[in-house]
C-alpha cells in the first residue's frame, strides 16, 4: 500500500467518525467543532485528488467562516438539552430503521454497481497548476457560471439583511458629516458680559 | 446552433432584467422605504420589457456560452408564462403588502431576481447552469417566504422552505454529479449521446435524484410535503407567486431535461413520472377535501395538476410535451385568478382565509362570486371552460403512447377533485350570507377578470394558444 | 507518491511535529503533575461565589448577520485567487468577466452599507 492510499483511509475515516459524531455529540458547539474537523479531512481527501485550490477554499471558506456561523447559530438559539435528548429517542428506533434500510440499499446498490462510466471527464491539464488551470477557463470560457454566481450571492446578502436586520429606536449615533460640518459661527457665539449681570 | 463567441443577443431579456433589479436595489438603497411603490412600479416595467424582448427573439434555437444556455421555441414560450405570472403576482401584492406594513423595495427586487432565476432555469441547457437558475430562483423565494418577518407562521413557512429546499437541492447535486461522473459532460445533449439506448446503473441513479431535486421545486408527490404549510404561513401574494411563476420554470426545466438528455432510456424514467403524475393526483385530490383555509386548498390543488401537467411528459412525445405547456398556461390563468380572489378577501383591514368566510358571497359581490366560480369550474375540469382542454390535451398524449391506464386513473382522479371545487361554489351561492369583503383594489380585480376571459375565450378560441404551443414542444425534439 | 503530494511533504512533517508536541504536552501532566483534588478545588470558580447560571447565553442575532456578510465576501475573494494566479492569461474577457462580477457585489455593498447593516446600534 502506498502512502496515497494510507493518507486516504487516514482522511475518509477520520471524516466518516467526525460526521457521526456530528450527529452524535450531545453538546452542540461539539458538533461544530467535529464538523470542523469532517470539513479538514475533506479537504485533506481534495488534496490527494489533486485538488489544491478546493482543498484550500473548504478550509477558508468552510472552515473559517461558515464554520464559525454555525457556531454563532448554535449560541443564538437556546437549546434545551434535555427535551432534545428525549425527543432523540424517541424517534431513535424508526430513524435507526430508516439509516438502516438506506445502509441496505447503498450497500446493495454499490455491489451491483459495475463502474462503467459512459464517457470520460476532461482530463487534468499538465504542467499547470490546478488553481491555474480553473483561472484559464472560470472568467472566460465559464463566464456565464461565474456572473450567475454573483447574483446568487447578491440574493444571499439582500435576504440575510431583509431577513435579520433590526434598528433599535433612540440609539443616539453619531454623524460624522454632521460633526464635521459645524462651522465656527455655527457653534460658537460671542457676547459681551456685563459685569454682575451673568448671561 | 452553437455560437462560439461572446453573444449577448439570446440572453438580453435576462440581462435587462439582472441590470434593472442591480439598478433599483441602489435606487431603493439610496431613496429608502417610501420609494417602495416606486420601485415596484419600475420592476414591473422592467419584468415587462423583458416580456416584450422575450417576443421579439428571433426564432429558431440558439445555444450560447458553449452550448449552457439555449433560446428556442418551448424556452421563449414558458419564459413568457413566468414572466406574466412574475407580474401579475407583483401588480396585486403592493395593495395586499401596504395593508400589512411590510411594503419594503426589497420585495420587488428579490421577485425580479427570482424571475431571472427562472428565465436561466428555462434556458437551461446543462447540469451547472440547471443548478445556478434553479438556486437564484429558489434563494430568492425562501427570504419571500419568510418576508414578514414579525409573523410566526411565516418565518416558520420561510424556515421550513429553506431546510427542505437545500435538502432537494444537494439531492439534485448528488445526481448531478452521478451524472456528470458516469456520462462524462454536464451538457444536456452530452449526456444524450453518451447514454443513447444502454443504461448503466449510475446514469439512472443520478437521474432519480436529478427527478427528485426537481419533484420538490413542482411540489409533485412524494416531495410535496412543504407545500401546504408553505402555502398557508407565507403572506398571500408570496403564496400567489410560488403557484405560478416558479412552477412554469420547474416543469419546463423538468421537460428539457427529460426530452433532451434522457431520450435514449424512456422506460427508465417514464416509470418515475408515472409514479410521481399518480401520486400528486391522488393526493392533491383527497387532501384536499377535508381542507377549511383556502390557501391550504390551494397548496393541495396545485400539487393534483402538477400530477396532471405530468401525465403529457409521461407520453413522451411532442404531442405530450404541447399538452404540458397547454396545461400549465392555463393553470397559470386559474392560479392567478383565484389567488387575486383569496386577495380580496378582506374584512375590516384584516385578510381572511377560511372557505366558509365566502358563504354568500353571490348576493354580497356577485362579479367576484361569478368570477371564482368561473375558476373553480375550470380548475375542475368542466365543460366548457379551459380547465377541460387542459386535461383533454394530456389525457390524449397520454393515449396515445399507450398509457391507458395512467389515463384512466388521471381522469378518475379528475372526477374527486371535481368535488372540491364545486363545494366552494356551492358555500358561495346557497349558503347564509356573511358580511360583504372590503373593497378590493383595482389591480386585484383586473386580475380575477382578466383570467375569467382568458379561460372563457380559450374554449371559444384556442387556436392561437394550441398552435404555438405545438410548435414550442416541436422546438425540443 | 505522485509528485504533487510529496511537495507537501514539509506539511506533513510540520503538522506531525505539531500533534507531537501537542499531545506531549496535554498527556505529561497527567502522568508527572502532583495531584490532590477536592471538592472545592474541582468547583467553578466565579469571584468567590458559586456559578449562579449556566455560562452560555444567547447570542444576539447581529452576530450571524455579520459573519453571513463575511461569508459573502470571503467566497467573493475566493473568487479571485484562480484569476490572479492566470491573470496574463485570460485575457480582456477575463478582467471584464471579473469586474462585472465585483460591480455585482460592490452593488450589494453599498446596499448593505446604506441599509446600516454595518453598524453596530
Amino acid at each position: 500500500m502506498d502512502v496515497a492510499a494510507v493518507f486516504f483511509y487516514l482522511f475518509s475515516a477520520v471524516t466518516v467518525a467526525s460526521g457521526f459524531m456530528v450527529i452524535a455529540a450531545r453538546n452542540p458547539v461539539h458538533s461544530v467543532l467535529f464538523l470542523i474537523l469532517a470539513f479538514v479531512n475533506s479537504a485533506g481527501l481534495f488534496l490527494l485528488l489533486g485538488a489544491e485550490f478546493l482543498a484550500m477554499i473548504l478550509v477558508i471558506v468552510y472552515v473559517g467562516a461558515v464554520a464559525v456561523l454555525f457556531l454563532f447559530v448554535v449560541m443564538m438559539l437556546d437549546v434545551d438539552f434535555a427535551e432534545l435528548k428525549q425527543g432523540f429517542l424517541q424517534y431513535l428506533p424508526l430513524g435507526v430503521i430508516i439509516g438502516a434500510i438506506v445502509l441496505v440499499e447503498l450497500v446493495a446498490g454499490a455491489l451491483t454497481l459495475v463502474p462503467s462510466p459512459l464517457g470520460k471527464p476532461a482530463a487534468p491539464t499538465p504542467g499547470v497548476s490546478n488553481t491555474q488551470a480553473l483561472g484559464r477557463v472560470l472568467y472566460t470560457q465559464y463566464l456565464y457560471f461565474f456572473e450567475v454566481a454573483g447574483l446568487v450571492l447578491l440574493v444571499a446578502m439582500i435576504g440575510a439583511i431583509v431577513l435579520t436586520l433590526r434598528h433599535k429606536r433612540g440609539v443616539r449615533r453619531q454623524s460624522v458629516a454632521a460633526q464635521v460640518a459645524r462651522t465656527k459661527a455655527t457653534s460658537v457665539e460671542v457676547r459681551k458680559v456685563p459685569s454682575r449681570t451673568g448671561v | 446552433m452553437i455560437l462560439t463567441g461572446f453573444a449577448l443577443g439570446p440572453i438580453l431579456p435576462e440581462f435587462v432584467l439582472a441590470v434593472g433589479a442591480l439598478a433599483l436595489i441602489l435606487m431603493g438603497a439610496f431613496r429608502g422605504e417610501r420609494w417602495a411603490w416606486v420601485v415596484t412600479d419600475i420592476a414591473i416595467f422592467f419584468l415587462g420589457a423583458a416580456l416584450l424582448l422575450v417576443l421579439r427573439q428571433p426564432s429558431g434555437s440558439v445555444a450560447i456560452f458553449n452550448g449552457a444556455f439555449i433560446d428556442d421555441g418551448f424556452g421563449r414560450f414558458m419564459k413568457v408564462l413566468a414572466l406574466a405570472g412574475s407580474i401579475a403576482t407583483l401588480l396585486m401584492s403592493g395593495d395586499w403588502l401596504r395593508r400589512e406594513r411590510i411594503d419594503l423595495f426589497e420585495y420587488p427586487v428579490l421577485i425580479m431576481l427570482s424571475t431571472v432565476g427562472m428565465l436561466l432555469l428555462i434556458s437551461a441547457n446543462d447540469l451547472i447552469a440547471l443548478y445556478l437558475g434553479l438556486e437564484l430562483m429558489s434563494l430568492a423565494l425562501y427570504v419571500v417566504a419568510a418576508f414578514h418577518r414579525d409573523n410566526v407562521r411565516a418565518s416558520e413557512a420561510g424556515l421550513k422552505y429553506f431546510v427542505l429546499g437545500a435538502l432537494s437541492s444537494g439531492m439534485l447535486l448528488y445526481g448531478a454529479s452521478l451524472l456528470y461522473g458516469f456520462a462524462g459532460t454536464v451538457s444536456f445533449a452530452g449526456i444524450a449521446t453518451a447514454i443513447h439506448g444502454q443504461s448503466s446503473i449510475g446514469v439512472i441513479f443520478g437521474l432519480v435524484f436529478v427527478m427528485a431535486g426537481l419533484a420538490f421545486k413542482l411540489a409533485a408527490v412524494p416531495f410535496h410535503m412543504w407545500t401546504p404549510d408553505v402555502y398557508e404561513g407565507a403572506p398571500t401574494p408570496v403564496t400567489a407567486f410560488f403557484a405560478a411563476a416558479p412552477k412554469m420554470a420547474a416543469m419546463a426545466v423538468t421537460v428539457r431535461i427529460i426530452t433532451t438528455a434522457f431520450p435514449g432510456i424512456v422506460g427508465e424514467w417514464r416509470q418515475i413520472i408515472v409514479f410521481i403524475a399518480i401520486a400528486s393526483m391522488a393526493l392533491g385530490s383527497f387532501a384536499a377535501i377535508g381542507q377549511t383555509n383556502f390557501k391550504r386548498l390551494m397548496a393541495y390543488s396545485s400539487i393534483g395538476h402538477m400530477g396532471f401537467a405530468l401525465v403529457g411528459l409521461a407520453a413522451g412525445t411532442a404531442a405530450g410535451v404541447q399538452g404540458v405547456i397547454i396545461y400549465m398556461t392555463i393553470y397559470l390563468a386559474m392560479t392567478l385568478g383565484t389567488f387575486a380572489a383569496i386577495l380580496e378577501m378582506r374584512r375590516n383591514g384584516k385578510p381572511v382565509e377560511e372557505i366558509a368566510d365566502l358563504a354568500g358571497l353571490s348576493a354580497t359581490d356577485p362579479p367576484m362570486a361569478l368570477f371564482l366560480a368561473a375558476m373553480m369550474f375550470s380548475l375542475a375540469g368542466v365543460p366548457p371552460l379551459a380547465g377541460l382542454f387542459a386535461k383533454f390535451y394530456v389525457f390524449a398524449a397520454a393515449v396515445d403512447a399507450k398509457l391507458y391506464g395512467l389515463a384512466v386513473i388521471g381522469f378518475m382522479l379528475s372526477v374527486v377533485a371535481a368535488y372540491y371545487y364545486l363545494r366552494i361554489v356551492k358555500i358561495m351561492y346557497f349558503d347564509a350570507p356573511r358580511p360583504a369583503f372590503d373593497k378590493g383594489s383595482l389591480a386585484e380585480r383586473a386580475v380575477l377578470a382578466i383570467a375569467a376571459a382568458f379561460i372563457v375565450l380559450f374554449s371559444v378560441f384556442p387556436g392561437g394558444i394550441v398552435d404555438a404551443a405545438d410548435a414550442a414542444a416541436k422546438s425540443l425534439f | 507518491m505522485p509528485s504533487l503530494l510529496s511537495d507537501y511533504l514539509p506539511l506533513v512533517i510540520f503538522m506531525a511535529i505539531a500533534f507531537a508536541i501537542g499531545l506531549a504536552l496535554l498527556i505529561a501532566p497527567f502522568i508527572v503533575a502532583y495531584k490532590s483534588p477536592d471538592p472545592e478545588k474541582l468547583s467553578a470558580y466565579e469571584c468567590g461565589f458559586n456559578a449562579f447560571d449556566d455560562a452560555r447565553m444567547r447570542f444576539d442575532v447581529r452576530y450571524y448577520l455579520v459573519s453571513l456578510l463575511f461569508i459573502i465576501f470571503d467566497l467573493e475573494v475566493a473568487f479571485l485567487f484562480p484569476w490572479a494566479v492566470a491573470f496574463k492569461e485570460v485575457g480582456p474577457l477575463g478582467f471584464w468577466s471579473v469586474i462585472v462580477f465585483l460591480g455585482v457585489l460592490t452593488v450589494g455593498f453599498i446596499y448593505e452599507w446604506k441599509k446600516g447593516a454595518l453598524e453596530w446600534d
